[in-house]
């Protein structure tokens, strides 16, 4: 059925809610170990894609493997495996921290004998021991959202889904959170939404980009970031020469003057300039003061992406 | 798997002032009739001891009170019913749930055993009234028990329509008005056409989730009765699982 090493698998997923198409022939896996960041807009189908790993939606057509145990034909079977942090974490906030956590791991089957471990263990990955005790309704919001962590992975599921785990957090916050979801990598799955790019490429190997319930990019994080390369390069001279001389350096396509001695020098991207230009400068004493290699930002690239040719672009580069 | 989930909305209910606000209100409410009930029979005892095979203390005094306690109920069911599924659809709490390895039947066996283990505990301090009759007296024990029987079935009944209700909408009020409504039209089903022997009277009559209770709370054991309850309460149960995985298919 399964290959072993992918621990997630859709095969061309549907989901309509009524005549709107939230998922169309979605198809993706998740290996072992890693890391997957399910890129998209609102409204782009993430959290319906994850609803579905986790067992939470039907597909209307398609079909899910969990650790290559069919999602639909054994619900149950195949939900052991599997930890869930929904957008909105699932807390009953009249029960304590331990109260809550213990029961989710009873939920989750966890032996009697390993209960206690296990609750203590999951809280002191999300930074839980100190409020053990309190009510979770009385918890700030950062709290309750690793709350809604420990909760997904007090099982130690083989994988991990977090639908936007770093939302409405402050940027400490959501700094640690990273960090822990770097470090549960090791031995879990991870399977992520977002839509802040910086957290992509903090923490995933692998990206997945969702627009109008399409996957239109799946890519590894190396290799969006070849994408990012853009041609460009921004020199800033004291003595500038007239812009023909730049412009006859090998690889140079064109000159644009930004003003104040600082010019925007596009190349062929086979050919970069930067090492010729440098030499140059400092035989003719143009006064380099400044050489920067333009990127295109995460964001630039998503725009492009969710904006232009979608599904041409599936597959490309990636390694599964 | 059931188990945990019963005991933990048991422990939930115990964790809300509603759940003891409502046990200290029935137990107020039921000890007043229960008073007025001896009362009463002290009043016409004299007649009573004069009178051939004369009602005892269990059919005038017990019997009424395990009536009256399905008229509370009748209210209290809904109340605490209505929150079952609506309100963790509402908070997306059902989420936990669903994600875990627990099938349907699992999620709603859990919810409605743990809120009749509630009523049930409400139904014994009921029962303890009468049985305090036995520092002075004595009861009919076959009526009582057969009092007591009916008023669980009665109970649980009740619960199974109010998880019924519950999965059906997010909203607990809803749940509760429709829990209500369904559970009083139940209640007065046999009254059309009760006054001549028509051909609906039979149906309305076996229908009526109140008909059933009076022979039980007359010491008539009738598997019949007991039958009609266990439907009851199968119907409605199946309903909710089936209700709840729908929640899975569409939207």
């Amino acid at each position: 059925m399964s290959d072993v090493a992918s621990l997630v698998r859709l095969e061309h997923v549907y989901r309509y809610y009524g005549p709107t198409c939230a998922l169309h022939d979605v198809s993706f896996t998740v290996g072992k170990g890693e890391v997957l960041g399910l890129l998209g807009p609102n409204g782009a189908g993430k959290s319906t894609a994850m609803q579905i790993i986790s067992g939470n939606l039907a597909p209307s057509a398609g079909q899910v493997w969990v650790n290559g145990i069919d999602l639909l034909d054994r619900p149950a079977a195949a939900k052991t495996g599997l930890g869930y942090l929904p957008d909105q974490p699932p807390l009953y906030r009249e029960l304590s921290v331990d109260e809550y956590l213990a029961y989710c791991a009873r939920l989750h089957r966890v032996p009697a004998k390993q209960q206690r471990a296990a609750v203590a263990t999951a809280k002191e990955r999300c930074g839980l021991t100190a409020v053990g005790r309190r009510l979770i309704g009385n918890l700030s919001k950062g709290y309750q959202q690793r709350v809604g962590i420990a909760q997904a992975i007090v099982h130690s599921p083989a994988v991990v889904i977090l639908d936007e785990p770093t939302v409405g957090l402050d940027p400490l916050q959501m700094r640690e959170i990273r960090a822990l979801i770097r470090e549960l990598r090791g031995e879990h799955s991870i399977i992520l939404s977002t839509h802040i790019l910086p957290e992509v490429q903090a923490v995933c190997d692998r990206v997945y980009i969702i627009s109008a319930g399409k996957l239109v990019l799946s890519d590894t994080i190396a290799g969006l970031q070849l994408r990012m390369r853009a041609s460009s390069l921004v020199a800033g001279l004291r003595r500038p020469p007239e812009s023909q001389e730049l412009q006859s350096l090998p690889g140079v396509q064109a000159v644009e003057a930004l003003g104040d001695g600082r010019w925007r020098i596009h190349y062929d991207p086979e050919r970069n300039p930067a090492e010729q230009l440098a030499l140059e400068a400092v035989r003719r004493d143009w006064g380099l003061y400044e050489l920067v290699p333009e990127r295109l930002s995460l964001e630039e690239v998503f725009v492009d992406i969710t904006r232009s040719e979608p599904a041409e672009q599936t597959g490309e580069g990636a390694a599964a | 798997m059931t188990f945990h989930i019963a005991a933990h909305e048991l422990r939930r209910l115990f964790l809300s002032p509603l759940a003891w606000s409502m046990l200290a209100v029935e137990q107020f409410i039921l000890a007043w009739f229960f008073i007025i009930g001896i009362d009463n029979y002290i009043s016409v005892q004299p007649r009573l001891a004069a009178m051939e095979g004369a009602p005892g203390i269990t059919d005038l005094v017990v019997a009424p009170l395990f009536g009256d306690a399905a008229i509370f109920l009748l209210f209290a069911v809904p109340m605490l019913t209505m929150r079952l599924i609506s309100e963790e659809r509402r908070g997306q709490t059902l989420s936990l749930l669903l994600s875990a390895p627990v099938s349907m039947t699992e999620i709603i066996l859990g919810k409605f055993l743990g809120v009749t283990a509630f009523f049930f505990v409400l139904v014994l301090m009921i029962a303890l009234m009468p049985l305090s009759l036995l520092m002075g007296g004595n009861i009919d024990f076959g009526m009582f028990a057969s009092g007591l029987l009916g008023v669980m079935l009665l109970t649980a009944s009740f619960i199974a329509v109010g998880v019924f209700m519950s999965t059906l909408t997010v909203q607990p009020a809803i749940a509760a008005v429709s829990t209500f409504g369904m559970l009083l039209g139940l209640w007065v089903i046999d009254w059309v056409g009760a006054g001549r022997s028509g051909d609906y009277s039979g149906l309305f009559g076996y229908l009526s989730i109140l008909r059933h209770y009076e022979a039980l709370l007359k010491g008539v054991f009738n598997s019949s009765d007991v039958l009609y309850y266990l439907l009851f309460i199968t119907t409605f149960i199946v309903l909710s699982i089936r209700r709840l995985d729908a929640d899975r298919l569409q939207h």
